[in-house]
Parts: C-alpha cells; structure tokens; sequence
C-alpha cells in the first residue's frame, strides 16, 4: 500500500508530527514524504528516516505556509504518486487545505486519527466521538484513495537514518488568496515559564468562576507549584494564555502534574500527557483525563483543595 | 455586509452510554443536544462586524428539527435570520455540500464557521465549505480585520504552541473562529421570547457525492488500566495526594 507522507515545518524546521506521521506510514507501506517549501532541499536530511522510501521536493514562493499552495501540491502529488493513503499532522495548517484537496479529488477522509488498520485492501481509521468517551471505526467504501490527519502525540516520532531517493515535482500553483505575512508570538515571556516548573497544579472549566482562580492560585503558591491552567480559562480571559498546557498553548513534562476540573479535552492531553506522575481531580468519573492520569478521585473540587491546603 | 455563520447543533454524551441496535452510532437517549461552543463564537463575530459595518447575519445549520434550538439561541443573541438543511449526513463532507448550495445563494461577504464541532471534532467542514465555494479560506481564526467592502482581511491563525500566523486573505472568504476571539453574549429572556417566535426557513438537500468516511462500529474504548481511583473522604483524598506529590518530588 503506498503511503504519502505530507511534511510539516515552520521556520526553517522540520516538525515532529511529521516523524509520527512517517511512523505511521511505514507500518501500511513503502513511503514518500513530500516536502513543500521555498527552499526543500534544506529539509531534505531530516526526513530520510528509516522506511522512507522516496522523498519529493516541490518549490514554491512563500517562506512559509499558505493553504492554496498546499493545496495545489498536495494535489499534483497525488495526481502523481497515486497514493492509496495520504497522511497529514491533525494539525492547524493541515485544516487549513486538507480537507479541501479530499473533498476536491473525491478522497475518503478522517480527521483526528488515532489508529489505522489494513484489511486485505481495504484502510480503517480509528477515532473519537462525543468528547472521546466512544470511538468509531471508520471505512471508506468506493474511494479511491484516503487521506487522513493523525492525532499527534499518539504515534512515536520515526528513527534511524533512511536512503531514500530524492525526486523534485514542478507544480505550477497560482498565488495563494490567503497570503502569510508574518509569524508573531503570542504570548509575552514576562509570566512564569510553566514549560520549566517541576511540579504544576493545573485548573480547568471545572472550577466554574473566576473568583475560585485565586483561591488555587493560593494552593499551588502553598504547595510550592506552578499554577496552569487548561484552554477555557484562557479563552474567558482569566488566565493570561502563557500559563494555558495543551496544544495550541505550552508542552509540559513536569514531575507532578495535579489537575482541578480538567476534563482532558483531546487538544489538553497532548500537551501534558508526557508528565512524570499525573494526578486528576475531577466530578465526572469517565472524565478523559482519568485514561492518562496515574492517579484519580471523583470529588469535589473545593473540598479536596481546602483540605490539601490544611497539610502544607 | 452580508454575514453568513454556519452553526452545528452538538450531541453531548453522558456518563453512560448505550448504542442504537445497528452498532453505528449512540442511542439519542445517551444523547443532550446544546449549541457548539465554537459556532457562538463565530456568531459574535458576525454580530460585532454588523454592528460596526451594517448589514446582516444569516444562520445556516444542518439537522432535524430538534436542532433548531441550537439556531434560536443564536437568533436571540442577535441574528437575523435562520435557514435549516434537512436530510443530511453527519459527515463533514455531506455537510459542506448541503451548506454550499445554501451559503452560494446568499452571496455573503464572509462565511464564518466554527473551527470544528466538539462531538466530531474533524475540523474539516468549513475548510471543506470553501473549496466547494471557491473561496479563500482560513482556519483557526483568532482575530478578524475587515472592512465593508474591502477586497482584502487580515485574519491571525493561531498556530501550535503559543504561535500566531497573521495572514492576508482575499474576500469573500470562510473563515473558520477559534474559541477566545470574543466573549460571545448572552441573549436576555426578551430577546430568547422572540427567537421562539422567528420562522425558519427550512430546505431539502439535494444530497449526492461520496461521505467522507462510513461508520462500520461504535464502541467503549478499551481504557486500559486507568487511573488508580483514590476513594474516601476529602480530606483522606487530600493525604493520599500530599503523600504522592511529596513522594514523586524528591
């Protein structure tokens, strides 16, 4: 089964979705990844991994990402290669033209995948419903070929050097209608760096009000933790977003990671899953955050925090 | 200018579940409808460019009939009118198709969609939406730039990792809200009286084209071991965690 692979990178580096992706790809076929950009053969060397079969360059103008560009190599890649599978990151720029191309060229698609099986010819994805409390799988009857965006975090970044071959493919795409003009950071660096605490307590929706922040900001201080927060506090404005752990925030690996009223929103888990020893406190027990946390109680949160706060 | 916000009525799953007989999907009863979170914000958005620039907001969603309340919520935050696609598909794919006959009739200056629903989580709809439209599009938006008129916006996309890609995007164009733009507003009991009383002008699909994807099971994930659930009292539970963190601190 042939396997494109779509690189991802921003300025100038390869990003580690793309490894997973290939991960991925080798376990169904003989793969080639593409890469996309004003200058690929600088990428090139990162994405001869072991199981890559074929590397395809294509050169385009902008520096960095613009979803019509994407679109029209992607799509001159497949029209090309004829893969039967085309992997990319369930990720922002991937939203931005996979779906577009899929739905252009008649593909199946799935999103958010997080397992892909092989049936005689036949590919099945695996993924989530109704806030991942079930999962689905998904067939694609009648297409031709499937593209799916993996859910990152879920396979292992692919290793070991590769001796593929490098082809370029010239396509020639009209300028993209949505142009990128600059990449800026969003957040200020003045806050605490919550990348590098050792141990972070971290709240969600789950605490309800924004008068309850300072009363687990006062625990955590007790407590000598970092406070974190998940996305919907952030969103209301409770919480400036240098403290917000998750994908579109902060990737966190401390040794403690104790959580208030997060209920693991798929986008959370990826962006503190990787920490030493977890430990969630939550009133709904199938709670996703209890499938990656070491340890769990289904309590109150306010009753647990003011008799945590007594013992320090 | 002319608004167009594509709302999706979620489903939301309990602490139980229960499948239907054929195995493909959850028994509704499992089920609680309520409006997606990230359609109320790509609503605000349309109600804050009217307000500055004029003009009118449409709401399109796909769904029985059930999901015209996701529809009159929005009505009563301020929308101005309200059209239902029935028939159709779940899948995004099916979904874009039964909007873009809709939404190219309107001929909006921008369409705004959700960036992805939080039953299905595909993030694919409005991206999707574009490309059967034949407009420029981007997803993840997180602030919106615009004039009436103008031939251009300049939209920010919220990248991974605390990062922002400011863009330039011809109009019209789908834009795909991020949850945070605004601060979505409630509708006071007035405004939600008169919602009930707005009439919905409901359509067919015409249906055809592949789905995305069919699905052949629905199940309980294997969960694993788990969590080693800590029981008892608070306070017990508050020992049990101390002695943990102190325990992993060293």
């Amino acid at each position: 089964m042939s396997v494109l692979v779509v690189a991802e990178h921003l300025r100038g580096q390869i990003r580690d979705v793309t490894r997973e992706l290939i991960t991925a790809g080798r376990e169904l076929g003989p793969v080639t990844v593409a890469v996309i950009a004003q200058d690929p053969g600088s990428l090139v060397d990162a994405v001869n991994i072991d199981g890559v079969t074929e590397i395809v360059t294509v050169t385009i103008g902008a520096g960095e990402f613009e979803n019509d560009t994407y679109q029209a190599a992607v799509e001159a890649l497949i029209a090309d290669r004829k893969p039967r599978v085309t992997l990319l990151g369930f990720t922002v720029n991937s939203m931005g033209y996979g779906p577009a191309a899929a739905v252009k060229l008649g593909l199946g698609f799935a999103s958010d995948v997080h397992g892909i099986a092989l049936e005689g010819d036949a590919v099945v994805a695996t993924r989530s419903f109704y806030g991942s409390k079930v999962n689905a799988e998904l067939e694609f009857p009648g297409a031709e070929g499937v593209m799916l965006l993996l859910r990152p975090t879920v396979w292992s970044p692919a290793e070991g050097v590769g001796d593929a071959s490098v082809a370029a493919l010239e396509v020639v795409a009209a300028p993209s209608r949505a142009r990128h003009r600059e990449v800026v950071e969003a957040t200020t660096s003045s806050d605490v760096d919550i990348t590098q605490a050792d141990f972070l307590l971290s709240i969600g929706r789950g605490i309800g009000d924004k008068e309850n922040v300072e009363m687990f900001q006062e625990l955590a201080a007790k407590m000598g933790a970092t406070l974190s927060v998940s996305r919907p506090l952030v969103d209301a404005g409770w919480m400036p977003s240098s403290r917000q752990v998750g994908q579109s925030g902060k990737t966190v690996k401390p040794s403690v990671y104790l959580a208030f009223g997060i209920s693991g929103a798929v986008q959370h888990l990826a962006g503190m899953k990787a920490s030493g020893t977890i430990i969630a406190i939550n009133t709904d027990p199938e709670a996703a955050i209890f499938n990656v946390a070491q340890y769990g109680a289904k309590a109150d949160l306010f009753d647990v925090a003011e008799e945590l706060e007594k013992l320090y | 200018m002319k608004t167009v916000v594509c709302i999706k009525q979620v489903l939301q799953l309990g602490d139980e579940v229960e499948f239907t007989d054929d195995g493909l999907d959850v028994d509704p009863d499992y089920l609680d409808p309520a409006l997606n979170e990230w359609d109320s914000f790509a609503t605000e958005e349309a109600l804050q460019l009217r307000e500055r620039l004029g003009g009118e907001v449409v709401l399109v969603t796909c769904g029985s009939k059930a999901s015209e309340a996701a529809l009159r919520r929005c009505l009563a935050m301020g929308a101005d009118r309200a059209i239902r696609i029935e028939g159709v598909d779940r899948d995004p794919f099916s979904v874009a198709r039964a909007l873009a006959e809709v939404v190219s009739a309107e001929n909006a200056d921008l369409v705004l969609c959700g960036v992805q629903s939080s039953d299905a989580v595909q993030a694919a709809t409005g991206t999707a939406l574009a490309e059967l439209l034949d407009l420029p599009r981007a997803a993840v938006v997180t602030k919106v730039d615009y004039d009436a008129g103008a031939r251009t916006a300049v939209v920010d996309r919220e990248l991974e990792g605390g990062l922002v890609d400011r863009v330039e995007i011809d109009t019209p164009a789908v834009l795909t809200i991020q949850t945070g733009i605004n601060e979505p507003r409630y509708a006071n009991l007035r405004a939600i009286k008169q919602a009930e009383q707005v009439e919905i002008d409901v359509r067919n699909a015409a249906g055809g084209g592949a789905p995305a994807y069919r699905v052949r099971k629905m199940f309980v994930p294997d969960r694993g071991e788990g969590a080693e659930m800590i029981d008892g009292s608070p306070a017990e539970i508050a020992a049990r965690i101390a002695s943990i963190v102190k325990e992993r601190l060293v």
